[in-house]
């Protein structure tokens, strides 16, 4: 699995990847620190999921998860953020996006992958 | 921006201070839709270790109005003030946001003190409360207490701690929409503070980068 981090902090990108190697040490990250690196990356690369911040300049995370949802419409798309505010937390399903409290737990990302590696085979059996 | 105080906190010790700051004030606004039951939005939080009157400056540029702002102190390994601010015009607004709207003017106006307060306490203890566990330190908060004036009121103080003309401004803009409601939160610290901040930041990078090596790396990348 190739999985793309999207956050503008880079210390945050590295907090989620350490979390995925310890995860799935086999899979292999994409890094990108604003929406047009993101979709670049998910333009030019083999992305099977992304992880992405919402709270970033310019589109923020649930915009640009609207955008993904576009070009990849049975992606796994997780959206981070300590803003749990309704709302926002609204707009990620309404996106198709599932949201994950922001710092991210190991527990919080297993249960998200389980979800995604099935819903993966769903579609692609 | 000064020079010699950029160097106390390199690239990714800012990066780290940033999202901290993020996820405190993510908690903070989270608190504060519960009790207006309105979306908050927020801007992406900028954060720059600059000389106290340009802070001063900067919020003059953005707000020349009179301002009305709730100022809490903290203390522990880092000391500094928190406050958040409002054009004054604002604060009435805001009160009325988290009280009833179909109270009279009159009861607003007399429950305005009182109400920032909370608010204010709310609010800025969130964000520091956040900030302390993710450092694995303690921060003594103090009562908050309301300031009223100008820009140059908001951050010349006479209260400690006070350490030098320069200052850690953290700098964060929220908004509620439809309800006329919007301010900001500033964080200052002197550079006794970012020197002990520093020690703390980089502790943060080692247990959320994993090893000192990925945190090298991106050092290196960072330049």
């Amino acid at each position: 699995m190739n999985v793309l981090v999207v956050d503008d902090s880079k210390l945050a990108r590295m907090a989620v990847i350490k979390l995925f190697r310890a995860l799935h040490p086999d899979w292999s990250h994409v890094q990108a620190a604003n929406g047009d690196e993101a979709i670049a990356a998910l333009n030019e690369k083999k992305v099977d999921l992304v992880v992405l911040d919402f709270n970033m300049p310019g589109r923020d995370g649930l915009d640009l998860a609207a955008e993904f949802r576009k070009i990849r419409p049975t992606m796994p798309i997780a959206v981070i953020s300590a803003n749990y505010q309704r709302e926002v937390v609204d707009r990620a399903r309404v996106v198709g996006a599932t949201f994950l409290p922001k710092p991210v737990t190991e527990q919080a990302l297993k249960e998200f992958l389980a979800t995604a590696v099935q819903r993966r085979q769903d579609f692609d059996p | 921006m000064t020079e010699s105080p950029h160097a106390a906190l390199d690239e990714l010790e800012l990066d780290a201070l940033t999202e901290l700051v993020n996820l405190g004030v993510g908690h903070a606004a989270s608190n504060l839709r519960d009790m207006i039951g309105q979306q908050v939005f927020l801007s992406v939080p900028s954060v720059a270790l600059i000389a106290r009157q340009r802070a001063i400056d900067l919020l003059q540029t953005r707000e020349p109005r009179k301002l009305v702002a709730v100022h809490q102190m903290f203390e522990g390994d880092i000391n500094g003030r928190a406050l958040l601010i409002f054009p004054e015009t604002r604060s009435l607004e805001l009160v009325r946001a988290v009280t009833s709207s179909d109270l009279p003017l009159e009861d607003i106006i007399e429950l305005e003190q009182e109400a920032l307060a909370e608010i204010g306490n709310i609010i800025l203890n969130g964000c520091l409360s956040t900030i302390a566990n993710l450092l694995l330190r303690t921060l003594r908060i103090s009562l908050p207490e309301i300031i009223r004036g100008y820009s140059h009121d908001m951050f010349n103080l006479e209260t400690p701690p006070e350490g030098g003309d320069v200052v850690l401004f953290v700098y964060i803009n929220f908004v509620v929409r439809g309800r006329d409601v919007q301010g900001y939160i500033a964080l200052l610290m002197d550079l006794p503070s970012v020197t002990a901040l520093k020690q703390l930041l980089d502790d943060f990078i080692q247990r959320t980068a994993g090893d000192g090596n990925l945190a090298n790396e991106a050092r290196n990348r960072t330049g």
